[in-house]
């Protein structure tokens, strides 16, 4: 078939019509103006990205240092710092608190803090819902079930408990997908009803908990409800090494920044740009899922975290994920720590499980956020 | 050259027929309207088009090869897509969302190099958005925001732009620039453009090839003139219309006539 005539050659007064259509080689859009490219004022992402991540990587040190050299036992920031980088006396008593105890507590802190951030995130882009977080879809809920099993089992940490606390989130995961696109009629995932099963999925979940510790009559018990409240301090040694599975997620979860910003924008729009929105969204949803459950398993539910720093990263940096997933990680981490500081230092014996602590900063906080937004 | 080849599509959604066996071909570096009354099936056939909504039968076959052998991305190399609705709620500056336009050019990590910076600036030149750069998306009136939307189609460099109704929120100043830009794209870039439209005056004005559609099937395919017939609208369109040629020249013009203006003899329809 050819090309028809087009029959308004009249307008060639009008319009610029070059001599030759058919046979036309594409060539990139010609310049209409040069020297715009200095105009931009803006820095280039990539600029931005290091230096906040240099800003908040000071931040974070900063944190860390502070809460190794406090504690119960009172050690002080010069000494700490000195046995930190090995100029200390090994054998003291204070060079054992801070690298048998308060170290790897850190540290911990650390990853729970980026972890459950970087989680929030990642279920706020996917639903497009600034409420969204691990909890709100239950699959903290859904993990903490698994992990309640395997201790009622006396199965040990690793595999038993962190095996079944990432069984656990993937079922709810899968039931609260499933649902959603039974809702639907297709398997594009709708926000609502994504949202929606999930807030479901979680009042089961707790319900199942409480039916859990309920049946259950042995010491464990205060183990238990103590590590649901968000617990740092019942990690042992060998656990630590487990926590190194979630970097690879952050690693993908930050390949998947720009998708992120696309799917922002809508599905549709997301899939017209060359975006694969099904796997991108199955990919995000198992790997944020595989290192909630992780430290939910390690850690025990400790809120908020994934509610309130993306929310303030977003305000100060805008929407673009591929700034937001390393401030989230840098920033969530820091603000762990300085919650697990407080923790430990407020009550004048024993310490608190620093999900009260994130509770009672978090939830004022982000209300104060919301009304700050609204106006 | 045929650079989209529709054979036979059909889709159904839940028992309802949406599209019913449509036939037709774009040429590459053609002008090519849909048009069509309300539920005719358009903004469905574009999607199926763009690849976003699969046809229940039929084939279609995008550069010589079948749409499902593209992946996403490779697709997104060569199909630009103009939707009716954006979803503006989250804070995306109009210069963000323009060079987001720049995805499937993009590494594995998706950052942007001066070259793609300068395309967007461009294409918000084309389109008349550079002033508003810095700007929010849900700052914009619902034209600067179509405005925008265009230039990030353009700035995607595709061989096929599919456009869903680009004009209807824009004033005639603004539906005639970017009229005139589509068609510039056309003839000098030999971009292929697809373009779903209720205006048949524009149709008239700038489609090579028109189609008009009515629930869900194709009444006719062919040149502006072949298709925009008296007999032919108004039995689509169920309201008298009149058709004469422009003052312009040799371009039909359509002119809906409300039942007011009928003379006496000619209300029954």
């Amino acid at each position: 078939m050819t090309r028809s005539a087009p029959f308004f050659y009249h307008f060639s007064r009008i319009i610029e019509r070059p001599g030759k259509i058919a046979g036309m080689k594409r060539k990139k859009i010609p310049a209409v103006s040069a020297g715009n490219k200095n105009s931009q004022k803006t820095m280039s992402i990539g600029v931005k990205i290091t230096v906040t991540t240099l800003l908040l990587g000071v931040v974070l040190a900063c944190s860390a240092i502070l809460a190794i050299s406090a504690g119960s036992s009172g050690t002080h920031f010069m000494e700490t710092l000195a046995i930190l980088v090995g100029n200390g006396d090994p054998d003291s008593v204070s060079s054992t608190i801070i690298w048998q105890i308060r170290l790897p507590r850190v540290i911990l802190a650390a990853f729970v803090g980026g972890t459950l951030a970087l989680g929030g995130l990642v279920f706020q882009a996917l639903l497009r819902n600034p409420l969204a977080e691990p909890y709100i879809l239950g699959i903290s809920g859904g993990s903490a079930i698994g992990a309640i099993l395997a201790m009622l089992l006396g199965l040990s940490y690793f595999p038993g408990v962190a095996l079944f606390s990432f069984g656990g989130s993937l079922l709810v995961l899968a039931f609260v997908t499933t649902l959603a696109g039974a809702t639907l009629g297709n398997t594009m995932l709708s926000r609502d009803s994504l949202l929606l099963g999930g807030v479901m999925m979680n009042a089961f979940c707790a319900a199942v908990i409480m039916f859990l510790i309920s049946m259950t009559r042995s010491f464990q018990v205060q183990h238990i409800l103590y590590w649901l409240m968000g617990d740092l301090a019942a990690l042992q040694k060998g656990q630590l090494s487990i926590l190194f599975l979630v970097l690879p997620c952050f690693a993908v979860i930050f390949i998947m920044a720009r998708p992120m910003n696309l799917l922002l924008l809508g599905r549709e729009t997301a899939a017209a740009m060359g975006i694969n929105v099904k796997n991108t969204i199955l990919v995000l949803l198992v790997v944020t899922s595989l290192m909630v459950s992780i430290i939910v398993s390690l850690s025990g539910l400790v809120g908020f975290v994934g509610l309130v720093i993306p929310h303030i990263f977003r305000m100060v940096f805008g929407p673009d994920h591929r700034l937001l997933v390393p401030s989230c990680l840098l920033g969530g981490a820091s603000y762990l720590i300085v919650c697990d500081l407080l923790a430990r230092v407020i009550p004048s014996s024993g310490e608190l499980p620093v999900g009260i602590i994130t509770a009672l900063i978090g939830a004022p906080l982000f209300i104060i956020l919301l009304i700050r937004h609204r106006n | 050259m045929q650079i989209l080849d529709i054979k036979d599509i059909s889709l159904e959604y839940r028992d309802k027929i949406i599209l019913e066996n449509v036939n037709f071909s774009v040429c590459a570096g053609e002008f090519f309207m849909v048009i069509g009354p309300n539920g005719a099936g358009k903004t469905s056939l574009l999607k199926v088009l763009a690849g976003l909504q699969k046809a229940s039968r039929g084939t279609l076959t995008v550069k010589g090869k079948n749409i499902e052998s593209y992946s996403r991305r490779n697709l997104a190399k060569i199909m630009a897509i103009v939707p009716q609705q954006v979803e503006v709620g989250f804070p995306f500056t109009v210069a963000e969302t323009v060079v987001m336009g720049r995805t499937p050019h993009l590494g594995m990590l998706g950052m942007e190099d001066e070259e793609d910076f300068a395309l967007a600036r461009q294409a918000m030149e084309f389109t008349d958005v550079v002033h508003l750069a810095e700007r929010k998306l849900f700052q914009l009136s619902g034209g600067e925001l179509q405005r925008v939307i265009i230039a990030r189609a353009i700035c995607q460099q595709p061989e096929i732009i599919l456009l869903d109704e680009p004009t209807t929120a824009l004033d005639p100043a603004h539906q005639l620039k970017i009229m005139d830009l589509m068609e510039r794209f056309c003839r000098e870039q030999g971009t292929t453009v697809v373009m779903v439209s209720h205006d048949l005056n524009l149709a008239s004005m700038y489609g090579d090839r028109l189609l008009l559609l009515k629930e869900g099937r194709e009444v006719r395919t062919g040149t502006p003139g072949d298709v925009l017939t008296r007999d032919l609208l108004e039995k689509t369109y169920g309201c008298r219309m009149q058709v004469d040629e422009s003052p312009l020249g040799r371009v039909a013009r359509v002119t809906p006539v409300p039942d007011k203006y009928l003379s006496p003899d000619e209300e029954n329809l």
